[in-house]
């Protein structure tokens, strides 16, 4: 694109830029200042700075609570982020492929969660898992956390599935191949990398989710449940820091490998 | 060509896969989301009798809902926050998604470091706020320092205006997307013929790039409108008494106050509010002439 096709003037386009960094200064700012003063050497979280430590993170390390914690949200997020993304792939596959009515009833279902908020989400499946019994547990946040990431998991395996061309199932229909034969040999393996990144968007999601957890959560609470614990313990508030500096750190490296793949998967698919 | 036998044998295949592909989505959307959503509706027509689910069938919590001034403020309230930050945050958003599409050399980068926070701690986002606007925080404590203030103020924490700040901040990304996935779909062909015929760049951006970015601008007014009306964790981090909205009704009402169908009840009125702003949004859509 020329950049005499493009409104504005050269000064327009300057002074764009510059709010463009004013607007990732805003966005990062209040975030950085976790990790700050997560190595500063004093209880409080103000300026000035009181000198570096690692204490905080030396404490991490023997908090028994704080592990068990961590464990209970790595499982609930490989859990739900498994199913979201089964959930995902076949339900944007048969709305694609199949395009039966109830294929697209679910599809449209599936993105409903958009349009409700967490709290409404957190007490209808909290009234759900008491009904059947289940009662507050993992697998009550496991079910939560499912239905937040589905809008993600099939917009995304979605858009990958889309842009294979419609060719290539059909050659293969002609040549003999059964539909899931079709599904299993060239759909799948050109939608993995997708299908890899829209799992690690639904574990993220899960990881850091807290409001429908707060309703479902029986008696091991998840990472985020654990940390809005600590929030009211002034004491705490560096450790607090410190978690949140190592997960911040975490999740950025899991953002960036799923935006990779992402990427990578388009990049792959024939044009 | 295919035998007959094949053929059959190949459809019966064909039926059990759509089946097992139908399962896992059909379960999800109609055994939770539809199942769960249809008993909370029904729930807020209970009476609550101290039980799981209540007893009987009743308009009671409406009445209440209706009578009781303080329930039509609450959810005046958290109306005005939440379209507040929305505004806020589809106006600001909205000239970073036009350089994106337009101007930007380093798209991919700043795209990634515009939805980065997205995928970060929401709780710690939120915190974050807490510790800038606090008595003793990073705001009070920096103006101290620099001599704008001799004394920490407490106007800065716990205010309305601390809430739509922080929730501004913390959905901030959330517009983008759909502003940027609208502003790409405008055929360049139309802004240069615009320029051609001798219209300036103040009639390009209001005749042609404005109402053609209409639907990605409502569609990231809704997504961010969603989330924040319902919020309950920013009000009570950083929202004090005065900043109370309906998501943090509903909490207490499944929490501390164990009245299950009241609050169903108000989950029934946030959703209904949602259902009226999403009616609202798809009727400015048709009026801008959209073609979704």
């Amino acid at each position: 694109m020329s950049a005499a096709a493009t409104p504005g003037t050269g000064s327009g386009r300057r002074w764009l830029g510059l709010y463009v960094l004013a607007y990732l200064v805003f966005l990062y700012l209040p975030v950085a200042l976790i990790p700050l003063f997560s190595f500063n050497d004093s209880i409080q979280a103000a300026f000035p700075l009181q000198g570096f430590t690692l204490g905080w993170y030396r404490g991490l390390a023997g908090n028994a609570a704080l592990r068990a914690a961590l464990g209970t949200s790595l499982m609930i997020g490989l859990s739900a982020a498994f199913l979201a993304t089964l959930c995902g792939l076949t339900i944007a596959y048969a709305e694609l492929s199949v395009g039966s009515r109830l294929a697209r009833l679910v599809a449209v279902l599936a993105r409903m969660p958009i349009l409700i908020p967490g709290v409404v989400v957190g007490i209808a499946l909290l009234v759900v898992v008491n009904l059947i019994g289940l009662g507050p547990s993992r697998l009550a946040i496991v079910l939560g956390h499912v239905l937040v990431a589905l809008p993600t998991t099939v917009i995304v395996i979605r858009g990958s599935l889309r842009a294979v061309p419609r060719s290539l199932p059909e050659a293969a229909r002609d040549l003999g191949a059964s539909e899931a034969a079709v599904f299993a040999r060239i759909m799948l393996p050109l939608a993995l990398p997708a299908a890899a990144s829209a799992f690690m968007l639904a574990f993220l999601t899960s990881f850091d989710e807290f409001i429908v957890a707060f309703f479902l959560a029986g008696t091991d609470p998840t990472l985020p449940l654990y940390i809005w614990s600590q929030l009211r313990f002034p004491k705490s508030l560096p450790t607090v820091m410190a978690l949140g500096t190592a997960i911040l750190a975490a999740s950025v490296l899991i953002a960036a490998t799923a935006e990779i793949l992402r990427r990578r998967g388009l990049r792959r698919l024939p044009s | 060509m295919a035998e007959t036998g094949t053929t059959a044998q190949n459809g019966r295949a064909d039926g059990v896969f759509r089946a097992a592909l139908a399962l896992p989505g059909t379960a999800v959307t109609l055994g939770l989301i539809l199942f769960a959503l249809g008993l909370l509706a029904l729930l807020a027509f209970r009476v609550n009798d101290g039980s799981l689910f209540g007893a009987g069938l009743t308009l009671g919590n409406f009445r209440t809902l209706a009578a009781e001034p303080l329930y039509g403020l609450v959810i005046l309230r958290s109306l005005v926050i939440a379209g507040l930050v929305t505004l806020a945050t589809v106006v600001t958003a909205f000239p970073v998604a036009y350089y994106l599409s337009f101007h930007a050399r380093a798209r991919g980068l700043i795209l990634f470091l515009v939805t980065l926070p997205f995928w970060t701690s929401y709780l710690l986002r939120v915190f974050a706020w807490k510790i800038v606007l606090a008595y003793n925080g990073v705001l009070n404590s920096g103006l101290m320092a620099l001599g704008v203030w001799s004394e920490p103020s407490t106007a800065l924490l716990n205010t309305p205006a601390a809430v739509v700040l922080t929730l501004a901040h913390a959905y901030a990304p959330f517009a983008i997307l759909p502003i940027l996935v609208a502003l790409d779909a405008i055929p360049r062909s139309l802004v240069e013929a615009a320029a051609d015929l001798g219209a300036g760049p103040l009639t390009i951006f209001r005749r042609i790039i404005l109402p053609n970015a209409m639907p990605g601008v409502l569609a990231g007014a809704v997504v961010v409108f969603v989330p924040t009306v319902g919020d309950y964790v920013t009000p009570a981090l950083v929202g004090g008494p005065a900043s109370t909205m309906i998501g943090s009704l509903i909490q207490a009402q499944f929490g501390k106050a164990q009245d299950w169908p009241f609050g169903a009840a108000l989950a029934v009125v946030v959703m209904l509010v949602i259902l009226a702003v999403i009616l609202l949004v798809r009727l400015a859509d048709r009026r801008f002439g959209s073609r979704t």
